[in-house]
């Protein structure tokens, strides 16, 4: 029993209150209840997915019969009726050279997710080869002083992710490092927060293409001299500048609406101004800044991609787009899986930041 | 020389239309080791009041000495229960007591503040919930803590807002006799503020009623000659407690009338009837 309560703890915390049902049937004896929010919970989620399936291949099914019919008919106006039976046949026997290039079906979509497991497991084997082969000449050329000579193949879609993970991740430490202190800054402060207002005010609302712009500006000219990779510099401190104002306008906010109790308490206990910030104000101001920074984790990932397929830094942005650039037969179900593993990131990203929010906050009722 | 002597104090809270004067003229001399009570109704500037006395805010003209030098800012020589336990609900109970402590001796060892955290976590019975936060107590385990938090920075004057204002009645009794216990122990000074005659009563050697705000002032003392330690069962037979207890509350009771908005106005209702749905 003890066992379940804990696991119930644990899932409500992370924000994963609706695997409930599955444990409460599974440990314990199940009650009438418990099936019941176990239909509601559990089996209507999976029917609602099924849902989505089916108009999914529905919809995928009628944009393909529509572009086969154009292309039939082309071929029909264009060059008569035997070219436009050829056409016909041709789509119907599933040839690779005439398929109509639309939405792909789910069915598609999960082979080329497969296609691109296998693809990893293919670029992994020849980079650990590649290792091997190279590792005995890497260590004379570094014995020489010389750059030991690297794997310079077609990265895999999952070394992509891994890409995208440690650009966002570069991002979101800058936004923290810059918008938490400057946040605690003007929280504190009437004169600072109503003269740098305008200035959060304005930049606020700039569209990540532009934070990018500037950033490329700014970072082309900064390393001139030298001819390392600029790319993932400037995508990671453009996400960083343009997910940093949720942390800063809530770590502002909470900061400066410190509940006055709490105030007054280190105004009776006779706290320092180091004291007051560290032991009070920065601890009852927490929940809002961890909100804060749940919010620019969110809008990190969600404008990393289009940073990358700008700044041509690689990850699943420039993946998406050199698909999209590709147009071979299975681009387009690679573009919906990317689709998929980026939902999917985004999603347990905002469940990692909802649990640390959750171990941080308090009610504001519960001292008083 | 008094030790806490209030002389023509007025605040007031300045805002858009030019400020109301909550406090006018409050003239208040507390001796060492005296236990004074103010009562008065709720919004008549109670909470003000505690707040100059303590430091919090200054008054607008006037001043507040204690010990014959005006109060300028908080000290640890007055301890303060507010009115809202006020503890940071992110620090356990040991915490909370700890971070007064550590501020009322910073020349201490860590181990010696420790154990006085300890003395008086056990001195209100919490010795149990020491590592607990503030959310896992009781209403009144939480008022017992801002009561240790206060008394274990070893003030000289207690002042109390409302302590026990938020407390179920049982608690309640507990409380005032634990307040009393440690009052009685090394004669401090105790000034309470309640909105509970019955309780002014039992705890204080002197009540003195607070008369409505805005304009607030204090009104007569009334002295309180019943020997201590008070019994509340035969406290209810006292005569000297009837007489008090009635005189105040008739005071109250007048103050209160006059207080009473009396509006002239009459309003003209207009002739309706209920409109009929039947076609």
């Amino acid at each position: 029993m003890k066992q379940s309560i804990t696991l119930n703890k644990i899932t409500q915390l992370m924000g994963f209150g609706f695997l409930k049902p599955i444990t409460a049937l599974f440990t314990g004896k199940p009650q009438k209840e418990d099936v019941v929010n176990f239909l509601k919970k559990i089996v209507v989620p999976i029917l609602s997915i099924l849902l989505f399936l089916g108009v999914w291949q529905g919809g995928s099914t009628a944009l393909f019969n529509k572009e086969a019919n154009y292309k039939i008919e082309k071929a029909l106006a264009d060059q008569g009726q035997a070219a436009a039976d050829e056409m016909r046949a041709c789509i119907a026997s599933g040839e690779i050279s005439c398929q109509p290039n639309t939405l792909p079906s789910p069915s598609q979509v999960w082979a080329s997710f497969k296609t691109l497991l296998e693809d990893h497991k293919i670029i992994s084997a020849d980079k650990l080869a590649f290792k091997e082969k190279t590792a005995a000449m890497n260590e004379k050329r570094i014995a020489a002083g010389k750059e030991p000579i690297t794997y310079t193949g077609r990265p895999s879609f999952v070394d992509q992710i891994f890409t995208s993970l440690k650009t966002v991740f570069a991002g979101f430490l800058l936004a923290l490092l810059i918008a938490v202190p400057i946040g605690v800054v003007i929280g504190l402060s009437t004169t600072l927060r109503s003269s740098f207002n305008w200035l959060i005010q304005i930049f606020k609302p700039v569209s990540p293409v532009v934070w990018l712009l500037l950033v490329f500006m700014i970072v082309k000219t900064l390393t001139k001299d030298s001819n390392s990779d600029s790319a993932f510099i400037i995508s990671f401190i453009s996400v960083g500048l343009c997910s940093m104002w949720a942390t800063l306008v809530n770590t502002a906010m909470g900061v400066s609406s410190v509940d006055k109790d709490y105030i007054n308490v280190a105004k009776v206990l006779k706290l320092g101004p180091m004291q007051k910030v560290f032991k009070v104000i920065l601890p009852s101001s927490l929940p809002l800044i961890f909100t804060g920074l749940r919010i620019t984790l969110s809008v990190a990932w969600m404008v990393l991609i289009a940073i990358e397929l700008l700044a041509q830094s690689p990850g699943l942005g420039s993946f998406v787009w050199e698909e999209f650039q590709n147009g071979a037969i299975d681009s387009n179900s690679k573009i919906i899986v990317a689709m998929f593993v980026i939902g999917i990131i985004g999603f347990l990203l905002d469940r990692i930041m909802l649990t640390i929010q959750n171990m941080v906050s308090f009610n504001k009722n519960e001292g008083v | 020389m008094a030790y806490l002597e209030l002389k023509n104090v007025c605040k007031t809270y300045e805002d858009a239309s030019g400020g109301t004067e909550v406090l006018s003229n409050i003239n208040l001399t507390i001796e060492e080791g005296e236990f004074v009570a103010i009562v008065g109704f709720t919004g008549s500037g109670k909470t003000t009041l505690v707040n100059l006395i303590n430091g919090l805010i200054k008054p607008t003209s006037g001043e507040v000495l204690f010990k014959g030098v005006p109060v300028t800012d908080t000290s640890h020589e007055r301890g303060v229960i507010f009115q809202n336990y006020s503890l940071l609900p992110w620090l356990t109970v040991g915490q909370n007591v700890y971070m007064a402590v550590k501020e009322a001796f910073p020349k201490e060892s860590k181990e010696k503040l420790q154990a006085i955290v300890k003395d008086y976590v056990a001195m209100v019975s919490l010795s149990p919930a020491i590592n607990k936060k503030p959310k896992e107590l009781s209403g009144g385990m939480r008022q017992r803590v801002a009561v240790a938090r206060a008394l274990a920075m070893n003030p000289e004057m207690i002042i109390m807002d409302e302590p026990l204002g938020a407390l179920d009645a049982l608690t309640r009794g507990n409380l005032q006799d634990e307040i009393l216990n440690i009052w009685s122990k090394d004669k401090r000074t105790a000034l309470l503020i309640t909105n509970d005659v019955d309780e002014g009563i039992y705890m204080a050697d002197r009540i003195i009623p607070l008369k409505p705000g805005p304009n607030a002032t204090l009104g007569p003392e009334f002295k309180i000659n019943i020997e201590r330690p008070r019994d509340k069962t035969s406290l209810n037979d006292n005569e000297t407690y009837k007489k008090n207890r009635n005189a105040i509350i008739e005071y109250l009771m007048d103050i209160g009338d006059q207080r009473k908005s009396v509006s002239n106005e009459t309003y003209e209702l207009l002739e309706i009837s209920p409109k009929s749905f039947v076609a």
